[in-house]
């Protein structure tokens, strides 16, 4: 710190990145973890680029990720520039809406070498996201943060730059589509098949049936504190059921079932024409 | 080259490159969850029109394994762009191949919507994948079924005897009996299984949200299942007109093929009861290759 007659202030910048905050998709986490796993022998970490778009609201939304081949050794970085460039244009083209917003590495915290090449990224980006995987589960779990890059400064001198960490939003909606057990374990046999998955589903949904009736059972026979807003919340749900009388549901229902079985039965017309159809087209001996 | 020590011992290098390895049939295809991503996310996209990308993988006795996949650009229908198309492929394995990603194609994969992937399209892109690769696989996957709640994901192979039959073209109605093959033949339905690494495992254990129901259950909870019904009872519609149109345009060539020969019959039997010389042979042989002609042109328009 260099003495000075006149007082100056160690400065941050107005908090605008505060309300800057992240959100990763998890083919952006499976994309790095193969990248870490396929990492050449002698490379401790792997850096790559993340793709995405800023939303409106100014969230930073990162979709896709590729390895950029990297040189580290005593303190100096060095990174692929024209891979980086020739996978970026490949990735363009087939979707133009996909641009650079930040950079990953694999590995707890941030190095004196990430800072250079966070500078590198941010030549090609305003403000670059700065994402560390930490992949040798160092602190018992696998943690993920997101960084800014923010400039210090004394007075007028730009001293240092620091990183911070923005929120990160690390909600896995597609992964839940496909189905955890399926992402989850090393080897799934068989993808489960329509019933399958639609038994698991019931057998949620009768759970969860359960344990509300439990806690208003229990409520009412006053062995736990009824809480107000889960009573409303019940009482909404409850209330949100369409009033149909038995006769008009029931009206309803088999309606729909016998949508279905017309289907069933013209289906396997169908299937019973198209056989009887082969065997007398082809029956003849002169084709 | 290495020569026999013992007749009993190591066989020699000819005798080895003599025998044909047979391979084993294809059991299984094994995907890892990261593809089974990137082609959701990249079908999901860019619905409702369809794309297609390439699997990269290896080959491993009776599983084929798929460990990565790329997509491809949606290509105009235009010659010049076909070289870039290629530049665009050997750009992306190249790269692939410099951070340790398998570079070996082993088929590709395609989006669909409700379940109507059996096109000539497909048959023809399948002939020209097998030329150059031993194994290939297509991977067809709806986007529309994923609003369902179901893992609309599928891996087909042409099977051997409709690919032999195709490669000799030869489909007439005798060779189809003898291979007893029929429409539900053309194409093998392959099992599906998903491995990750375990470092992925790990890091999913630990993302996984706790709550009961995921948004998979919503999904499938969802009463509204009559636009796909409708949409698919429409395209059955669809298919049973052209069905019956072809079904029409055999029956129309099977009468005159019946008629033709008929004809033919009645003349040979006119000629061979007036006496058997001179010009008449040189008539019949004639007649019976204008006739054999017409035969196979009629042979080629049925199929």
């Amino acid at each position: 710190m260099a003495a000075s007659e006149q007082k100056t202030v160690l400065q941050f910048p107005p908090s605008f990145s505060s309300t800057l905050s992240a959100k990763v998709h998890p083919l952006v986490i499976f994309n790095i973890c193969d990248c870490y796993v396929r990492r050449p022998d002698q490379a401790e970490r792997v850096i790559g680029t993340l793709l995405g778009s800023v939303l409106p609201d100014g969230t930073v939304d990162i979709r896709n990720s590729y390895a950029v081949p990297h040189n580290e050794s005593s303190g100096q970085v060095a990174l692929d520039i024209d891979y980086h460039h020739n996978l970026l244009l490949s990735h363009q083209k087939v979707n133009p809406k996909e641009v650079i917003v930040g950079w990953y590495s694999t590995g707890l915290g941030v190095t004196g070498g990430s800072a250079l090449i966070h500078e590198f990224y941010s030549r090609e980006v305003p403000n670059p996201i700065h994402l560390t995987v930490d992949t040798g589960f160092r602190n018992g779990e696998g943690t993920i943060k997101a960084y800014v890059s923010v400039n210090l400064s004394l007075g007028d001198r730009p001293l240092a730059a620091q990183f911070q960490e923005v929120p990160l939003d690390l909600r896995m909606v597609e992964a839940e589509r496909i189905g955890f057990d399926v992402l989850k374990s090393t080897m799934v046999d068989k993808i489960p098949s329509d019933l399958e998955g639609m038994e698991i589903s019931m057998q949620r949904l009768l759970a969860l049936i359960d344990d509300v009736y439990k806690y208003v059972d229990d409520v009412v026979e006053g062995h736990t504190a009824p809480d107000n807003n889960i009573g409303r919340f019940i009482s909404d749900t409850v209330a949100s059921l369409p009033k149909l009388s038995p006769p008009a549901f029931d009206k309803l229902v088999n309606d729909n079932v016998q949508d279905h079985l017309l289907l069933l039965y013209l289906s396997s017309i169908t299937r019973t024409q198209l056989s009887l159809a082969e065997k007398l087209n082809t029956a003849a001996q002169i084709l | 080259m290495a020569n026999t020590t013992t007749p009993t011992m190591a066989r020699s290098f000819l005798q080895v490159a003599a025998t044909e390895e047979v391979a084993p049939p294809l059991r299984a295809v094994q995907i890892e969850g990261l593809v089974v991503l990137k082609i959701i996310k990249h079908c999901k996209e860019l619905s409702p029109s369809l794309v297609t990308g390439q699997l990269l993988g290896l080959d491993v006795g009776s599983v084929l394994e798929v460990t990565n996949c790329f997509p491809f650009p949606i290509r105009e229908e235009d010659e010049e762009i076909e070289a870039e198309g290629a530049n665009y492929q050997l750009e992306m394995m190249r790269c692939l191949r410099e951070v340790n990603v398998d570079n070996n194609t082993v088929g590709w994969y395609q989006s669909m919507l409700f379940g109507c992937f059996q096109t000539v399209e497909l048959i023809e892109t399948f002939m020209n994948y097998q030329e150059n690769i031993k194994r290939c696989v297509c991977i067809i996957y709806d986007p529309s079924r994923a609003n369902q709640g179901v893992l609309a994901l599928k891996a087909l192979k042409l099977s051997d005897s409709f690919m032999d039959l195709y490669r000799s073209n030869n489909f007439t109605g005798e060779k189809l009996r003898e291979k007893n093959l029929s429409w539900v033949d053309i194409f093998e339905e392959i099992p599906i299984k998903v491995s990750n690494s375990a470092l992925i495992s790990a890091f999913m254990t630990e993302l996984e949200d706790d709550t009961p129901v995921t948004q998979c259950d919503y999904d499938r909870l969802q009463l509204s299942t009559s636009p796909y019904l409708e949409r698919n009872v429409e395209f059955l519609i669809e298919c049973m007109d052209d069905l019956s149109i072809e079904q029409q345009k055999f029956q129309y060539y099977y009468r005159n093929l019946s008629r033709q020969q008929a004809q033919q019959q009645a003349w040979l039997q006119k000629r061979s009861q007036k006496e058997v010389g001179s010009g008449s042979y040189y008539v019949q042989i004639v007649i019976s290759f204008c006739y054999g002609c017409f035969d196979r042109h009629l042979t080629l328009f049925s199929f």
